[in-house]
């Protein structure tokens, strides 16, 4: 059984090493997860996106959820923010492709292309 | 919705967005009584009496983009369809208390559904909320408050990796533990 001693010893471990994110410098993920988003699927998306930004250590994502983006038919929809550059909006995600979109746009720099909103209409 | 707990999720989307800063979820299981009961309260904005009369109808949403709001009535229905009853009571400026009583054995029944998966999704986005999260199966219990995490965290946040693998075990394995 996990307990309350072993998240001491993370935290103290994490102390130091912890890069407090800079939130100006962070790249934002944000998951629809309005009626629409949950029921299409968004719960499993948000969660394999969250799996894979920890295994990957990646300090400086943060990954949030939103209300309704607007266009339900598309559900479950994630926009990956990287400063400097544009939003992308990637629709019908599964998690498959959501650990697919961490590590090729994230942790690569590559957009997806063929997942985003323009490749679906 | 395939899950009680998919509900759940988006009907506390509704209390993040009424301000709370306090959101709880209490799932009752009672075999013997054949319910499963969920309540979930918190100390947002509230709503109006006004409001709260017609909150159950589909063409009443406060969102402005469009005129409806789906959450509640397909919750409401999820419920009444096996045989359970629903129920909201809300004060403005106090906050909201939203009930929904199923039979536990009715064939309509959703299964409950990934609750670690839920709560661990409401932990992580909403650092700044503090969640009493409390699971009963019969006699089994399972609880977490996140101000406990918090204090013994400090600074370091849920999202943080080491923190946020540790979670998901500890919240997966007690609710595994609930069923044995």
């Amino acid at each position: 059984m996990k307990s309350l001693a072993e998240l001491e010893a993370i935290r103290n471990k994490a102390k130091g090493s912890v890069n407090l994110r800079k939130d100006d410098h962070a790249v934002r993920v944000v998951v629809g997860m309005a009626t629409c988003g949950i029921a299409a699927g968004a719960r499993p998306v948000m969660s394999a996106i969250m799996d894979e930004v920890a295994k990957r250590n990646l300090e400086h994502v943060a990954v949030t959820q939103t209300g309704c983006i607007g266009v339900c038919r598309l559900e479950p929809i994630v926009e990956v923010m990287v400063p400097g550059e544009e939003k992308v909006t990637y629709v019908k995600v599964d998690p498959k492709k959501a650990a697919e979109i961490v590590s090729e746009h994230i942790v690569n720099g590559r957009v997806v292309t063929k997942y985003t909103i323009g490749a679906a209409q | 919705m395939r899950e009680i707990a998919l509900h759940i999720l988006d009907i506390v989307q509704n209390s993040v967005v009424a301000g709370a800063t306090e959101i709880g979820v209490d799932i009752r299981e009672d075999i013997p009584k054949d319910t499963l009961t969920v309540v979930i309260s918190d100390n947002g904005c509230g709503m109006s009496e006004e409001f709260l009369k017609k909150v159950v109808d589909p063409f009443t949403t406060k969102r402005t983009t469009r005129k409806v709001g789906l959450g509640i009535p397909l919750y409401k229905m999820a419920a009444e369809n096996t045989g359970g009853h629903f129920d909201i009571q809300s004060e403005e400026g106090k906050g909201t208390v939203v009930t929904a009583v199923f039979g536990h054995s009715h064939i309509d029944r959703q299964p409950l559904g990934d609750m670690a998966e839920t709560m661990l999704s409401l932990f992580t986005s909403y650092e700044n909320i503090d969640f009493s999260y409390k699971h009963t199966v019969n006699q089994n219990e399972f609880e977490v408050d996140t101000k406990e995490l918090k204090k013994v965290l400090g600074d370091i946040p849920f999202s943080a990796p080491d923190v946020y693998l540790w979670l998901s075990e500890f919240l997966k394995e007690g609710e595994d533990e609930l069923y044995k």
